[in-house]
């Protein structure tokens, strides 16, 4: 048996070191893949809920919802399907806590830290496989609502400029998952941060304009970065929604542009720190 | 010896969880090649101790070396030279077992094709080269716990590092672990485990420390640690309280060099060390058949873990005290 006794050395130059963290990177990525592939039952899984919620808003609630100003249930489903988009990028968090607490639960991180590897692969893959993740996610629900009867009304740009900035929220939760699942004791706990999710994506425009709910709850959906990144996508898709007087709602492609920068400069040192006490 | 013949060597190593004393000044020293056992009951530090060595914690205090390196200072060089089986099984149930190791092997960096030759050879080594395609999620306890430990071996390390590597398993599935250790050390990797089982220790390690409240007890052979704990006690329970006398004396005959046997008058039991279990068995037995002694309960007993500590500290484990807490 041709046994190596000793792992090949990463030089210290920063050269070498980005090599193994990007090769790294690459193979935890291909291994989290896999597990996409091996079992597409998962988007099953964690699509069924938006869908569910879809078509009871739209056909149960959305009917008794003015929220075009022109009656009842008119122009509903424009109106609830870019916030279904952006309540599936924000629960999508979740995903990325419970995978955490997972391979935090199972070893695996602290069999990837007694190793040798650039160990923040172990972050950066799992964050770019929740983003190709999040991407297919968006895949299938566009596919259900094209067959619902929702159309984008902008331009390409606009409609892909939507996409992107559903994917920008997505990236920045990712860093709130990284964080909350390194945090909570084990995947029990993860599965309980659903009591912290939906309140997050519900108290939001996704559903509901603000302007219909009491005053304090309202200011509190407006100001929730869900709704901003709802309000520009709807925005760019040309969907009708009643002008509400929330100043941050008028600006609503900025703040979704800038709410996810201020959550990845809160969470990605919180996440860094949080990994970094692993070793205490 | 001089120090660079121990591949794990500490000094006083020192470990605190908030109001939790883990390791109060570890010592420990295990030369090259060998299989040193870390036995000791819950809480003892075993766990600690390993996760300090294999660089996943960082100490209080104390210096910590593994093969030649700082764990502190060092930690990049120390994580090219080992490998860690931890308390949990590392195994990703969703891909296959032969992905598992490929995976491993990528993250070694140690080439596609090596890491694909490497995984075969594992596989082969360990038994499992006929489920090597299938998902873990449907293997035996040992088949997981032996996929576990060929992924922490993909270079064959200088030190590995295997927490309870035997825990939870049936007793198939603890040989095929202490098989497959046994032939990782016969190939010059030095071992480091922790067990809660003394036959375990006994079975797989040249050498045996015992641990408790984060300070050494002793070390020693298996032998040297059997003998001071005390040999196999043969044991008799009377059914009748008037034989225990006769039992007594019978006992005497067969005792080991030097022991006289030890009487509960509660629960009728009288035991003594025997130096040679099966003949003082067989010899007793036949004794009382043909005095027609009627007895309660008759058999060899190996000293627990428990009677070991009470025996060579004086006091009951911890794991006893927190039990009572
Ligand atoms: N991360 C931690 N936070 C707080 N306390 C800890 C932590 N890890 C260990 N301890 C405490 O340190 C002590 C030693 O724990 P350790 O896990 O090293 O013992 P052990 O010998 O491995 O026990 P066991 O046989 O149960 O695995 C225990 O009292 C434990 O509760
Ligand atoms: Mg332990």
């Amino acid at each position: 048996m041709s046994m190596l006794r000793l792992a090949p050395d990463t030089s210290d130059t920063l050269g070498s070191r980005v090599r193994w963290a990007v090769a790294d990177c690459w193979t935890i990525l291909i291994q989290e893949l896999t597990h996409l592939v091996r079992q597409p039952s998962t988007f099953a899984w964690q699509l069924g809920f938006p869908i569910v919620m879809v078509l009871m808003f739209v056909y149960v609630f959305g009917s008794a919802m003015d929220v075009s100003g022109q009656g009842a249930g008119e122009g509903y489903l424009e109106f609830a399907m870019p916030g279904l988009f952006a309540m599936t990028m924000a629960f999508g968090f979740m995903n990325t806590a419970f995978a955490v607490a997972m391979i935090k639960e199972k070893g695996f991180i602290d069999r990837f830290r007694s190793m040798p590897m650039a160990s923040s692969a172990v972050v950066t893959g799992r964050g770019l496989s929740d983003v190709i993740h999040a991407t297919v996610d968006l895949a299938i629900l566009v596919a259900i609502a094209l067959v619902l009867g929702w159309r984008p009304g902008g331009g390409i740009a606009a409609t892909l400029s939507a996409f992107a900035l559903l994917l920008w929220l997505r990236l920045a939760l990712i860093f709130v998952g990284i964080q909350l699942g390194l945090m909570v004791k084990n995947t029990e706990a993860a599965g309980n941060l659903f009591a912290v999710a939906f309140p997050f994506g519900m108290v939001s425009s996704v559903f509901a304009p603000p302007d219909l709910m009491p005053g304090w709850l309202g200011a509190v959906a407006a100001w929730n970065p869900v709704s901003s990144t709802a309000g520009a996508i709807r925005e760019l898709f040309v969907s009708p929604a009643v002008s509400s007087g929330y100043w941050i709602e008028q600006h609503a492609v900025a703040a979704a542009v800038i709410w996810p920068a201020v959550i990845t400069a809160i969470f990605l040192p919180l996440a860094v720190r949080q990994f970094q006490r692993l070793g205490r | 010896m001089s120090t660079s013949d121990y591949v794990v060597l500490t000094e006083g190593l020192q470990k605190r969880y908030r109001e939790t004393q883990a390791l109060d000044g570890l010592d420990l020293a295990v030369p090259r090649g060998l299989v040193f056992g870390l036995l000791g009951p819950n809480g003892a530090g075993k766990t600690t101790a390993v996760r300090i060595l294999s660089t996943l914690v960082r100490p209080d205090g104390g210096r910590a070396e593994v093969a030649g390196h700082d764990v502190r200072t060092q930690p990049r060089l120390v994580r090219r030279r080992i490998g860690l089986t931890g308390q949990n099984t590392a195994v990703d149930d969703n891909i296959s077992a032969r992905q598992n190791l490929v995976m491993f092997g990528r993250l070694f960096h140690i080439g596609k094709a090596a890491a694909r030759q490497r995984a075969d050879e594992l596989l082969a080594q360990f038994g499992l080269a006929d489920a090597a395609e299938k998902t873990p999620k449907k293997f035996s306890g040992g088949m997981r716990r032996r996929l576990d430990l060929a992924s922490s071996m993909i270079l064959a390390p200088e030190v590995l590092f295997l927490d309870e590597p035997t825990t939870g398993l049936d007793p198939a599935g603890r040989r095929e672990v202490w098989q497959a250790v046994g032939e990782l050390a016969a190939h010059g990797t030095t071992v480091v485990l922790t067990t809660h089982y003394l036959d375990e220790a006994d079975k797989l390690c040249d050498r045996i420390g015992v641990i408790d409240r984060g300070r050494n007890v002793v070390e020693d052979t298996p032998s040297g640690l059997k003998r001071r704990i005390g040999n196999e006690r043969l044991e008799i329970v009377a059914a009748d309280p008037g034989d225990l006398p006769a039992i007594e004396m019978l006992l005497g005959k067969v005792a080991a060099d030097g022991r006289t046997p030890t009487l509960d008058e509660t629960t009728l039991a009288a035991s003594v060390a025997v130096s040679n279990g099966v003949t003082a068995l067989t010899e007793v037995a036949a004794e009382l058949r043909h005095r027609d002694l009627t007895v309660a309960d008759l058999g060899l007993r190996r000293p627990t873990l428990d009677e070991a500590f009470l025996h060579l500290t004086g006091e009951r484990p911890t794991d006893d005290l927190e039990v009572s807490k």
